[in-house]
């Protein structure tokens, strides 16, 4: 990069970063939901991802099923499963120590990265392409298709999310319940129900995430360790805002996109973690994460 | 029936072992870690050596974790400082019994650096800046080549004593063995200062302890430089008997090992990291040997399962013990014993 900035370029991998962003806003988006909902950050995301991405390659590939089918299967699969580790693992552990619950979070993704491992083998497998890959071209900047496309089915979910939150019975009584159990006990909300709802759903946006991802890379046991760098975008956004995640998804997408393009590819994975310590460091709750306010 | 143990002195209050029982048993312990090396076998040595050093390791971070509360998920990171820390001396010609508490300098200066933000955020949030400490560290560890020698890794000479050297598995156990005794000892003892004490006082309520006087910063950063300290000796100790230092070997699952021992045999006890660290050493071989022993009886596809099988035992013993006994090993510990202190009269 000698003499003046090459300026076509830095559009076209700005366009490209943020639209990538959207996948990590929706990983982000799995994070949030859990965290909103049950106060807890789920260490597990990625082996959520991972597990959801071989049911999909298992039903459609293996079991050559149409997509639709597959991915109703998967959906119900990883939604169980949301399900029993709520009740066998979580539930047991309300009211633990912060280090009891991430450790056990932590606990679930290896048994499920072991297991993956052991039914599927640990070699690379391939996801059809879901996604088209015709390129959209901007005047000069092109833009590849399955990133396009990745991005607005991000944003459509997100989006559909959002609302469910915002407007449906579940998703008001899981605010309640989150935000004071006690109190949405007494005004007779099933708080056990609305934390199971939480887990499921936090398992399928990882499944859809994880299937996106698979689809755009490849499919191993260790898909999963993209959501640790994700991580850093739901603590820049606030660990409790969706519009965080979603805000803090794009940034974090923008700047590894920039880092690739003028710094080099190996710095890519430093991005979100050196993000994290300065966010930290300056404004700890995040972009729009709702400040603790602690009494004795 | 044990009957109770009345301290009649100020001396006798203030002992580290405080009954009679003990100190023989501890003086009967010392003497067969002296003769370990000669009658075990070297592979039992070897299994002495990387317990020894997952000792140290794990003692530093419940020093950290447990008696302090603040989760560290960049141990390993800390270890790998050490280690380079312990081949660059080696190569400046510092000899080992300098190059160790130097390694554990180092990591003590950087972790003091990791524990700032500590002050502000605590909780997951503090977890997290560990974890991209931990990512830091790494990318580091594998980029800055003229120090560390990048993927490729760096080499350890061993460690030399006037010419002696400490190379092989039976004489490294001997620098092994007596510092894991130490730091133990040391770790053990610091709770009963005035500085475990604030530590412990962090962890309950660092608010109060704030109220109490006791200086957040001050302490949350001297148990962060306390624990990273251990960890860099470990690293140190993982150098001279490795004989290598690479990037992988510190990543985020040695991390998630040391906290999966300490949670296994208690948080905020010596002797739950004793427990722990030493069970969580053992699994993997007890896991090898069944699979062996799969293979033995015709099951020729065992070994394919001996990766993944370790990590559901992992997990599972992680989410275990979390769900059914969360004061670990120690508490397991110290129910057997009650039990049979009071035997027959309760039980």
């Amino acid at each position: 990069m000698s003499g003046a900035i090459d300026w076509l370029l830095l559009a076209e991998f700005s366009l490209v970063g943020l639209l990538s962003g959207g996948v990590l806003a929706l990983i982000a988006l799995g994070f949030v939901l859990v965290y909103k909902g049950t106060r807890v950050i789920n260490f597990a995301l990625g082996e959520f991802m991972m597990v959801g991405a071989y049911l999909f390659w298992t039903a459609n590939v293996f079991l050559a099923l149409p997509w639709w089918a597959a991915l109703a299967l998967t959906l119900a699969g990883v939604a169980a499963l949301g399900a029993l580790v709520e009740r066998f693992v979580l539930r047991p552990l309300a009211g633990q120590p912060v280090i009891s619950i991430v450790m056990a979070t932590i606990g679930l993704g290896a048994v499920l990265h072991g297991l993956a491992e052991a039914v599927w083998g640990g070699a690379n497998l391939s996801l059809p392409e879901l996604l088209p890959r015709k390129p959209l071209l901007l005047g000069e900047i092109l833009l590849p298709g399955q990133v396009l496309w990745s991005f607005a089915l991000a944003v459509a979910l997100i989006a559909a999310f959002t609302a469910y939150f915002r407007w449906s019975k579940d998703g008001v009584s899981m605010r309640a319940a989150a935000s004071d159990p006690v109190t949405a006990y007494a005004m007779g909300i099933d708080v056990r129900r609305t934390q199971r709802l939480t887990w499921m759903f936090a398992g399928v946006t990882g499944a859809v995430a994880g299937i996106i991802v698979a689809s755009m890379t490849s499919l191993s046991p260790s898909l999963g360790t993209v959501a640790l760098g994700v991580l850093a975008v739901v603590i820049l956004g606030g660990l409790d805002s969706i519009a965080g995640a979603i805000v803090a998804g794009l940034i974090v997408g923008l700047l590894e996109s920039l880092t690739v393009a003028f710094v080099g590819g190996q710095a890519r994975d430093l991005v979100p973690y050196l993000v994290v310590l300065v966010i930290l460091m300056v404004r700890p709750y995040g972009l729009f994460g709702t400040r603790d306010i602690e009494r004795l | 029936m044990r009957i109770g143990d009345f301290h009649a002195s100020y001396r006798h209050d203030e002992a580290l072992f405080d009954t009679r029982a003990q100190r023989v048993w501890l003086g009967l312990l010392l003497a067969a870690l002296a003769a370990f090396p000669f009658v075990g076998g070297s592979y039992l040595t070897y299994l002495a050596c990387l317990l020894g050093i997952h000792l140290i390791a794990a003692a530093g971070l419940n020093v950290m974790t447990g008696y302090t509360g603040l989760i560290s998920l960049g141990h390993a990171a800390f270890m790998g400082v050490g280690c380079y820390a312990v081949a660059v001396a080696e190569r400046a010609g510092i000899p080992f019994f300098l190059a160790l508490p130097l390694a554990g300098a180092a990591s003590a200066a950087i972790g003091l650096v990791v524990g700032i933000p500590s002050l502000r955020i605590k909780g997951l949030y503090f977890a997290v800046a560990t974890l991209a400490a931990q990512f830091v560290l790494g990318f580091v560890f594998r980029e800055w080549e003229s120090v560390t020698g990048g993927v490729r890794g760096a080499n350890v000479p061993a460690a030399s004593l006037f010419g002696f050297e400490l190379a092989g598995d039976r004489r490294v156990y001997f620098l092994i063995a007596p510092l894991a005794v130490l730091m133990l000892l040391g770790a053990r003892n610091l709770f009963r200062t005035r500085v475990g004490r604030a530590f412990i006082a962090i962890r309950d309520r660092d608010i109060s302890a704030e109220v109490l006087g006791i200086s957040l910063f001050r302490y949350k950063l001297a148990a962060f430089a306390i624990g990273s300290f251990y960890a860099g000796v470990a690293g140190g100790l993982w150098g001279y008997f490795f004989r290598v230092a690479t990037p992988e070997l510190f990543g985020l699952p040695l991390s998630v090992f040391y906290l999966a021992a300490i949670i296994v045999g208690g948080l905020g006890s010596i002797l739950g990291t004793i427990l722990g660290a030493t069970f969580m050493t053992l699994i993997p071989e007890f896991l090898r040997a069944l699979v062996g022993w799969a293979e033995a009886f015709g099951l020729e596809q065992a070994g394919v399962y001996l990766a993944p099988l370790r990590q559901v035992v992992f997990g599972l013993l992680i989410v275990g013990f979390l769900v059914f006994e969360p004061h670990g090993l120690a508490e397991m510990w110290r129910r057997t014993r009650r039990f049979f202190h009071l035997w027959p009269f309760r039980t």
